[in-house]
Order: structure tokens, then C-alpha cells, then sequence
């Protein structure tokens, strides 16, 4: 009796053993189409540091689409920005639990694709006329390997924040080009030494990636002589005469952005989504913003197009309902209303308009989506890149004298091919 | 009966043998499996099946040149940070015996406060007392602007000092513990024999706490080698260009923030022998010096 117990627990114990080894099964197939109309449609979105407007957008759409929707409701999860992945990863594992619309951010898109966890939104987005309005930028954003895996709902781009006190002080004008930038940040440090001429970080990898668009360099070709001018323009910046290595070579974005709003730096790429930090800040009211500059007079350096996408889930249980949900949510109606409460910049053209014909703000922002926006590769390799922190190390390596550009820009490259080709 | 009076042990080690075998062996075992396949995200959600790739996730890993520059770093890390640890610890365990009931107390309180402190509120604490313009310690030395993270050895420092104010106060107490239980008529015996202070403590103490200090000096090799929070929050994920990554942050960032999970397997398994050879090679010194554990 004692021993068939002990074998019937040794056998339990293998059983669960197998039973948790990785599987290698061919992947599961799709849910079938359309799915049920009424019930609950579960819907995942971000949550924000300040969200009560955003919900507030968000009730209005659900009392619309439930009234247009007889016997359902709508359930939203905020989800924490800090571990979607988690969350994206576990949904995809577990279909049971898996929400319908998803909200995530566009740069997530190729590692959630390879997971296989989105579904095409090509036959929602063919049929519905507000779809012709999606920038080409923001379409190509969203769209991986030929099929359309997300709708673009909002996108964020950053600009040139100036001190219009310091800049008047100093008799400066506003950059034009990338060169006249450079020398009004080592004239403001130069009068000013106890300012930044711009705020420059080493591990801003979207505020350094513009000066290497702007010379005709690719990310995906970071070792050509084009890139390297571009980051040479930038690294050049995190020096004595503008801003020192010892206060500048680690600063990310959000610091940058803090020692613009704290009067620290006369110069910042800054966000439009930064607007609310900014004048939280000493430089409330003491700025403008022009596009950041190219090359050549006229032209704006190229964005890097931030933002989010709504998708439906693959293994969604309501995608007929999922769909209409998603349409009423990225349409001109709500992307506007979405402005009005979070600021974020519209996708569709003629929501863009609106927004731009409103708030003059809006408008060198609006400009430089207009001139046209870069993007990360979309590879699901690029989540290892970005990850492994190639592109900051790269910048921080030649800020503080470690290795040359062409040492730097070399290794990074190397990196980049090998988790691109995987 | 004399047959199952046989099979009693085995029947009494069951429970502990399901214990281990689910908490440890199974573990260890799906880390070995992992760190054989080419498993990353896709296949976790299913999209796509799983591969195995015999030794590829180690040959590549081997063939990385950053691989042991972050190993050596975290050796050399992890060696100065269990001395300082033991260092302190030691010092203030002795000190504890010899001072009176209130500062015994206010010693007691405060290694024990630093110990409570969960790793992330210390490490951003800390983080502020040296922040480079606004830190309470660049500004009491006159030397705003300087940048505590900017140089590679004053990073792994101001890190390694975290690490350690975080982890000394185990070793005090247990010393501490350790050292009241020495009988007082040996110590007593020594002090007539005319051995300083100093003779004592090496000759007398540290035999008879040689068990106590077995046990410190593995937990603290193992906590210190493993070192993730301090140097992921401080140095913001592995300093600049990475020069402050240690082993685990960096398979951290090379494997499990961009889901190759069979990559950080391998990682893993390397960190787990190693740790595993310091720890019996540890034993053996210790046996050989004949005490029995």
C-alpha cells in the first residue's frame, strides 16, 4: 500500500515534470471569425501618470458604442506602461484571459507580431473610410511584414524647445540649420557658463538619432560616413563648450527635459508630450518651439515618430465587436478628443488639421510630421537592441573619449546586423 | 518487518526528496533544458515550435569578448565587496561586545534599519545623497558637478559601498552571536597567557567562530556575485557605455529583456557553477583545516 502510494506520487511528479517542459508544437490555429456580439468586450490601455481626462474620453466612447451596441459592455483595464510586457506575453500564452483591444506602443509591434500575438487589421481598416485619412508614416509604422498590425491612434515627435529670453539677450535667432545650432549652444555656454547651449544625453537615443537622420544616415547602417557626420554633430555637443561629459554623458530624455523646464539648458529636443513638465518648470513662459533643424536652411531634421497603436488580439473572443470598438476609438471624433484631454498629436490628417487650426502650439510639431518621420527598424531584433542599450553605449563611448567614432559606430553596427539577421 | 524496517529511511526522506526535487532539482533542470534551445519569445506564446540547438546559446555566449569583460568585473566586484563586507561586519561585531548597553543598542538599531531597508529605496536614497549637483555630499565637500557615475572605479565605489552598508549588518549579528557564545574561561585563559588583543582575535576567536564565519562567507559570496539592484538602479542598467555591468544585469539585459530566454539560461547555468565551484571549494579548505561542518 505504502510503495503504490510512493510510485503514484514519483509518477505524478514526472507527469507534471513533462507536462511543463517547453512544448514544440506547431503554433495553435487562429480563433474563428467574428465571434459573439453581446457580452463583455475587454480592452487593455495604458495607464497614464495622469489619467482622469484620458478615462474621461474613454467613458464617452464606451457610452456611444454601447448604446450602438445592444447587450454589451465594455471592460477597461489601465494596464502599467512599466510591465506591459509582461502582461502582452502573458495574454498571448494564456487566450483565456486575453483582452480584445489592446492599446500598445508602436515600437512593441514587431515583437508582439513574431509572437504571433495580433491579429491583421487589414479587413477592418479596408472597410472603414477614415482609414484613407491615415498618414502614409503612420501606416508604414504600424505595418509589418505586409500586414497592417496595429492602427496608429496617436504619435509623439519632439522639436526644438529655445529660451526666446536667453536667445533675445544674446541677440540670437533660431537655428535654421543644424550648423547655426551648434553655434548658438557653444555661444549661450560661452556668455552663459553657468547654462547649457542644449541639452544633448548620452542615452537619449531619440534626441541623437534626428542629427543622424537629418545627414541622410540609417540606423540600419550606422557605420556609414552619412550616420557618423550626423553623430558626430551630436557628440560633439556633449563637450566643455556646451554641455560638460561629467554632467551630460548619462542623461536620458526625462533629464534633459528636466533641465530645460529648470532653466539649466537653453536649448532642448523635447517632446510635444512634454509640454505639461516644461511649465511645471522655471522656463514657463520664456520658450518656443521650431522644428529641429536639417542640414540645409528649410528643411527639418527627420522625427522620430513616437506613439501608439490600437490593435485587436489574435486570439480575441469578440473580434467583430473588438473592430467596431477600435474604429470608433481611432477616428477623427475621438483622436480629437483625445488631444483635447492628453495632448497627444492625431494620426488622421484631417484630426491633425483641426488640432493645428486650434492651438498654435501644435504647430512646429504638426510641421515636422509633415516633412516627414523616421522609425526604428521594424524587426523584432530591434527589442534586443534597444534592450542591450547598442545605441546609448555607442553615443556614451565616443562622448567620453573611449573609442573613436568609427570604433564606436563599427561595434554598434556589428550588433545591430547580427540581432537584425536573427 | 525486517523488510520494512529497510525501507524506513527511504520512506522518511520522501518528503524532503519531493521538497528538493520540486523547489531545486526540477528548477536546475528546466534551466539546463532552456539553456539548450533556441527559446525566446515567439516560442513561449506558442507562435512558433521550439528548437534545440545543442551548445550554441554557450559557444556564442564564450565567444563574446563583453561577456568576459563583465565576467571578470563581476568577480573582482563581488571579491571586494564580500572582504569590505566581512571587514566591517567583524570589526562591528567586536566592537559590539565591547561597548555598553546604549550604544550597543543605537549600533544594534541602526545596522538593523540598513539591513531592513528594501535594495531599490536604499539604492535611490543613496542616489540622491550623491547626486551630482543637488547631493547632500557633493555639497557638503564643496564639489558640485562632480559625478559619482562618470568614472568607472568611483561608480563601482559608491555601488559597492551600498552593497556593502546593505549587508554587513548580517554578518554583524551573526558574529556577534557567534562571539558571546565563546566560552569567557578560554578567552580568560588567553588574556593570562599575556595574548594581546589582537592574538586573541586571530588565534582564539576566528578558530572557535570558524562554522559561523563558513556559513557568512558563502551567503555573502553568493548575495554579492548575484548583485542586481544596486548597480541596475545606481548606474541606470550598467553604467556609462556599460562600464559598470556585472553578471547578472547584463544577462538581464542581454537575455531576458529581449525574451532569449535560452540565451539567459546559459548565462545562468554559468553563474550557478561558478557559484557552485567557490562554494566547494570553499568546503574543502575548510575540511582540510580540519574542522568538520
Amino acid at each position: 500500500m505504502r510503495l503504490r502510494i510512493a510510485a503514484a506520487a514519483a509518477l505524478a511528479l514526472t507527469m507534471t515534470m513533462t507536462a511543463c517542459v517547453p512544448s514544440t508544437s506547431a503554433p495553435e490555429s487562429t480563433p474563428a471569425d467574428g465571434g459573439p456580439t453581446t457580452g463583455a468586450l475587454k480592452v487593455w490601455l495604458f495607464d497614464e501618470p495622469n489619467r482622469a481626462p484620458k478615462e474621461a474620453v474613454i467613458q464617452e466612447a464606451i457610452t456611444e458604442f454601447t448604446a450602438a451596441h445592444p447587450d454589451t459592455t465594455v471592460d477597461v483595464q489601465y494596464i502599467a506602461v512599466e510591465t506591459r510586457g509582461e502582461r502582452f506575453k502573458g495574454a498571448f500564452n494564456d487566450p483565456a484571459s486575453a483582452p480584445d483591444v489592446v492599446e500598445f506602443g508602436n515600437t512593441d509591434l514587431p515583437e508582439y507580431a513574431t509572437a504571433g500575438g495580433l491579429a491583421d487589421l487589414g479587413p477592418t481598416v479596408s472597410g472603414w473610410a477614415e482609414a484613407a485619412d491615415l498618414t502614409a508614416d503612420a501606416k508604414a509604422s504600424a505595418t509589418f511584414q505586409g500586414a497592417l498590425l496595429g492602427m496608429p491612434w496617436f504619435v509623439g515627435v519632439r522639436a526644438l524647445y529655445y529660451r526666446t529670453d536667453v536667445f533675445t539677450e544674446l541677440g540670437l535667432k533660431p537655428p535654421a540649420t543644424i550648423a547655426e545650432l551648434t553655434t548658438a549652444a557653444r555661444t549661450v555656454r560661452a556668455k552663459k557658463p553657468d547654462m547649457f547651449g542644449i541639452a544633448v544625453g548620452g542615452k537619449y537615443t531619440y534626441g541623437a538619432m534626428p542629427f543622424v537622420w537629418a545627414n541622410g544616415g540609417e540606423l540600419t547602417e550606422i557605420d556609414s560616413p552619412a550616420a557618423k557626420a550626423g553623430l558626430k554633430t551630436y557628440t560633439d555637443l556633449i563637450a566643455e563648450d556646451n554641455c560638460p561629459p561629467q554632467n551630460c554623458a548619462d542623461l536620458t530624455g526625462g533629464k534633459t527635459v528636466e533641465l530645460f523646464a529648470s532653466g539649466k539648458a537653453a536649448m532642448g529636443v523635447i517632446g510635444n508630450f512634454n509640454r505639461a513638465a516644461v511649465d511645471a518648470g522655471a522656463a514657463k513662459g520664456k520658450y518656443a518651439v521650431v522644428p529641429l533643424p536639417g542640414v540645409t536652411a528649410g528643411s527639418v531634421a527627420p522625427a522620430f515618430a513616437g506613439g501608439n497603436n490600437l490593435g485587436i488580439m489574435k486570439n480575441a473572443q469578440r473580434p467583430a465587436l473588438a473592430a467596431d470598438f477600435l474604429t470608433l476609438l481611432a477616428g477623427k471624433k475621438y483622436q480629437a478628443k483625445m488631444y483635447d484631454a492628453m495632448g497627444n498629436l492625431p494620426t488622421l490628417k484631417s484630426a491633425s488639421d483641426e488640432v493645428a487650426a486650434k492651438d498654435t502650439f501644435v504647430k512646429p510639431f504638426i510641421d515636422t510630421i509633415n516633412a516627414g518621420t523616421k522609425f526604428v527598424p521594424l524587426d523584432p531584433g530591434w527589442g534586443k537592441i534597444d534592450a542591450s542599450a547598442v545605441l546609448p553605449t555607442m553615443i556614451e563611448k565616443v562622448a567620453t573619449g573611449k573609442a573613436s567614432i568609427d570604433e564606436a559606430t563599427g561595434e554598434a553596427a556589428k550588433q545591430i546586423d547580427e540581432a537584425l539577421s536573427q | 518487518m525486517s523488510r520494512i524496517r529497510t525501507r524506513a529511511p527511504l520512506w522518511l526522506l520522501l518528503p524532503a526528496t519531493v521538497v528538493l526535487g520540486g523547489l531545486f532539482l526540477y528548477p536546475m533542470y528546466q534551466l539546463g533544458l532552456l539553456s539548450v534551445l533556441d527559446f525566446t519569445q515567439a516560442q513561449v506564446s506558442g507562435g512558433q515550435p521550439t528548437r534545440f540547438v545543442g551548445a550554441e546559446n554557450y559557444t556564442r555566449l564564450f565567444s563574446d569578448s563583453r561577456f568576459w569583460e563583465v565576467l571578470t568585473a563581476t568577480v573582482l566586484f563581488a571579491a571586494a565587496c564580500v572582504l569590505a563586507t566581512l571587514a566591517v561586519g567583524a570589526g562591528l561585531a567586536v566592537l559590539l561586545t565591547r561597548v555598553s548597553r546604549i550604544p550597543r543598542l543605537l549600533l544594534s538599531v541602526a545596522a538593523m534599519a540598513a539591513w531592513a531597508v528594501p535594495a531599490v529605496s536604499g539604492s535611490t536614497t543613496w542616489m540622491f545623497l550623491f547626486d551630482t549637483d543637488l547631493g547632500y555630499v557633493n555639497q557638503l565637500f564643496g564639489i558640485e558637478g562632480f559625478n559619482w557615475m562618470y568614472d568607472r572605479y568611483t561608480a563601482f565605489g559608491l555601488v559597492g559601498a551600498v552593497v556593502v552598508w546593505a549587508s554587513f549588518p548580517f554578518v554583524m549579528v551573526t558574529l556577534y552571536a557567534g562571539i558571546e557564545a565563546i566560552p569567557q574561561s578560554v578567552l580568560e585563559a588567553a588574556s593570562l597567557d599575556g595574548a594581546s588583543t589582537w592574538r586573541t582575535f586571530w588565534q582564539i576567536m576566528v578558530p572557535i567562530l570558524r562554522p559561523v564565519l563558513a556559513i557568512v562567507v558563502i551567503q555573502s559570496i553568493i548575495w554579492d556575485f548575484k548583485v542586481f539592484t544596486q548597480i541596475y538602479i545606481m548606474t541606470r542598467g550598467g553604467g556609462l557605455a556599460g562600464q559598470n555591468l556585472t553578471l547578472n544585469v547584463y544577462a538581464y539585459q542581454q537575455a531576458f529583456a529581449s525574451s532569449e530566454y535560452g540565451r539567459g539560461a546559459a548565462i545562468g547555468v554559468v553563474m550557478m557553477l561558478i557559484l557552485l565551484a567557490v562554494t566547494l571549494v570553499y568546503l574543502r579548505a575548510l575540511r582540510r583545516s580540519g574542522e568538520q561542518l
